[in-house]
């Protein structure tokens, strides 16, 4: 299949990245070129056979729902990350207007 | 004596304990050689000498009042820059992370400092470990020590090159579909990537997490296996680390390799292969087959599509893992009116051109209409291989191959080419799919570029891998030569 620009836009919203004029040109076909080459996949014959998420036996590994304190230096480094802060809360832009 | 930093770290730990030299001379050394190469070949991207050096008197202390750790007590290594490491910036080689400071250590890292490593800095890499060249850090390309004009493969290219380069005696990589072994084999270093599990992801920034796996890059295999020992183990903070008791030790005789059974896939040996490069696996098989192994052609044919189904699910798992990437927690924030506009603009500003392109495939293969088509049917056809390659691996006990289908190439060549570059994967995706260990090992040269061959064993015998690879390397010497720079 070949993407158009509206499909490029689609897939930009979809992954809340804005493109330059140039990126929206150049995008549908690198992305088409890669999609082709990946196609090959729906010639193989996966009858009876399950998807799976993860490749070892490992699974729903459990641990209590107990609060654990963090260290504080570490916390500290954890909020400084932030771009912006008010005190110890991550200041966020309006969600709803 | 060999210049001190460019000692396996066997001898370096051997001379540690028999005081021939300190890990403060070790260290130094290794230091005095960043400070003369790094300007040719940017394999760091960060050196704390300072921190190196305390941690190399504290290592001092405890081996001359005989309290040494282990084996990696004193000796010098580099972490790749996806791993958090306190005190130092993590970057993962993107613009969007140039500021962030590491809150924590990584499971690993703390490992390796608990083990006593003196930790010389951050090694560079492919943006968020994506590419095979190193080209997409946003930090400049690291260069081939043996060919400065060459890549130094990827994505830990900046790890193979720094112990290539004499700059440390190991460092440490990740490895999501050959991101160990290919720079190992393109700057002629042994690479391991090991079991899917035995070492924890924890405080590995992630890219794709059903793949990604922490290993080391060191001077021999014997060097890999001393690395790992340090860092591997189950870990409460990652569900998906396995406990010890998985562990298979191998079953070899006390000497030479008789009784192993060898598979070389015809699947592996495809069209598109240096023939030099090919020469140089043959040559490699012989010399197993002369050490006793039994060497033996199988079919592994669902391994055809290693590289579809890599470039299906790891684009899926990294558009999720890097959602996080939003200008609101850390990173880069560039300001816009609206919180959605913040993130497309922020993220459109802090990625790179290949991440940007791995995130929309991502996107739009997992989106409503597509979902089924490919990111479901790759998860089945990965469950294929799986089953196929456990039904193999009955009959014999490794896959040898060649790492890579080429060696190093020109800096730029491949650089606006995603498929050309994709598909020097293709012979290392496979054990990533299936989550197997896998080693490169150094086997030879074409055109004075150094080759190396694949081993990939079955899931937990990481140790028959390792051990192979240690008996080729005790009776060749291609691991130890060093480039002249």
């Amino acid at each position: 299949m070949h993407l158009t620009k509206d499909d490029v836009l689609r897939i930009a919203e979809l992954a809340n990245l804005r493109l330059t004029e140039e990126e929206i040109g150049t995008s549908g076909g690198q992305l088409s070129s890669i999609l082709e080459y990946v196609g090959q996949l729906s010639k193989v014959d996966v009858a009876g056979l399950e998807p799976v998420a993860h490749i070892t036996d490992v699974s729903g590994v459990l641990r209590n729902d107990e609060v654990r304190p963090t260290d504080r230096i570490v916390r500290a480094a954890l909020l400084d990350a932030a771009p912006e802060r008010e005190g110890d809360l991550v200041k966020v832009k309006t969600v709803f207007q | 004596m060999a210049s001190l930093n460019r000692m396996t770290l066997k001898e370096a730990a051997d001379g540690l304990r028999s005081k021939a030299f300190s890990s403060q001379e070790l260290t130094e050394a290794c230091l005095g050689r960043m400070r003369a190469v790094e300007g040719q070949v940017h394999s760091m991207l960060q050196v704390l000498e300072t921190p190196a050096m305390e941690a190399a008197k504290e290592a001092d202390a405890r081996l001359s009042s005989g309290k040494a750790l282990g084996p990696l007590d004193g000796i010098p290594a580099v972490v790749k820059d996806n791993l958090l490491l306190r005190g130092s910036r993590t970057t993962s080689g993107s613009r969007i992370l140039e500021t962030y400071e590491s809150p924590y250590d990584a499971t690993s890292v703390a490992l390796l400092k608990a083990a006593g490593a003196v930790i010389l800095g951050k090694s560079n890499m492919d943006e968020f470990a994506m590419g095979s060249s190193t080209e997409s850090s946003a930090y400049g390309p690291t260069r081939n020590p043996w060919n400065l004009a060459k890549i130094p493969g990827g994505s830990s290219g900046g790890s193979a090159a720094a112990v290539a380069a004499a700059e440390c005696l190991f460092a440490l990589g990740s490895d999501t579909g050959g991101s160990i072994r290919q720079p190992a084999a393109m700057c002629g270093v042994t690479g391991f990537k090991p079991t899917y599990g035995r070492v924890s992801r924890h405080g590995l920034m992630a890219m794709a997490s059903s793949f990604d796996q922490i290993g080391p890059l060191a001077r021999s295999a014997e060097d890999a296996r001393l690395a790992l020992s340090a860092i591997e183990g189950e870990d409460p903070l990652d569900a998906t680390s396995a406990g010890r008791f998985r562990y298979v030790e191998p079953r070899l005789p006390s000497e030479g390799l008789q009784g192993l059974r060898i598979g070389l896939p015809d699947e592996f040996f495809t069209p598109g292969m240096d023939a030099d490069v090919k020469d140089r696996t043959m040559e490699a098989a012989a010399k197993l087959e002369a050490l006793g192994a039994e060497i033996v052609p199988v079919r592994f044919p669902s391994a055809a599509y290693g590289l579809p189904v890599y470039y299906v699910i790891v684009p899926c798992e990294v558009s999720a893992n890097l959602s996080r990437y939003d200008g609101v927690r850390f990173g880069m924030s560039v300001p816009a009116p609206t919180l959605k506009e913040t993130y497309s603009v922020t993220r459109a500003e802090g990625f790179g051109r290949e991440v940007r392109r791995r995130i929309m495939l991502g996107a739009h293969a997992l989106s409503s209409g597509y979902y089924e088509a490919y990111y479901l049917q790759a998860q089945k056809v990965r469950a294929k291989m799986r089953r196929e390659f456990d039904a193999l691996m009955q009959d014999v006990d490794l896959l040898l191959s060649p790492t890579s289908p080429s060696v190093a190439w020109d800096i730029g060549e491949k650089f606006d080419d995603p498929i050309a570059m994709y598909l020097t994967d293709i012979y290392t995706v496979t054990a990533n799919v299936v989550g197997a260990p896998a080693i490169s090992a150094p086997c030879g040269f074409v055109r004075d570029l150094p080759v190396g061959f694949q081993l990939i064993g079955r899931p937990f015998e990481d140790g028959l891998v390792l051990e192979t690879a240690k008996r080729f390397q005790d009776t060749t010497d291609f691991h130890l030569k060093m480039p002249m720079l």
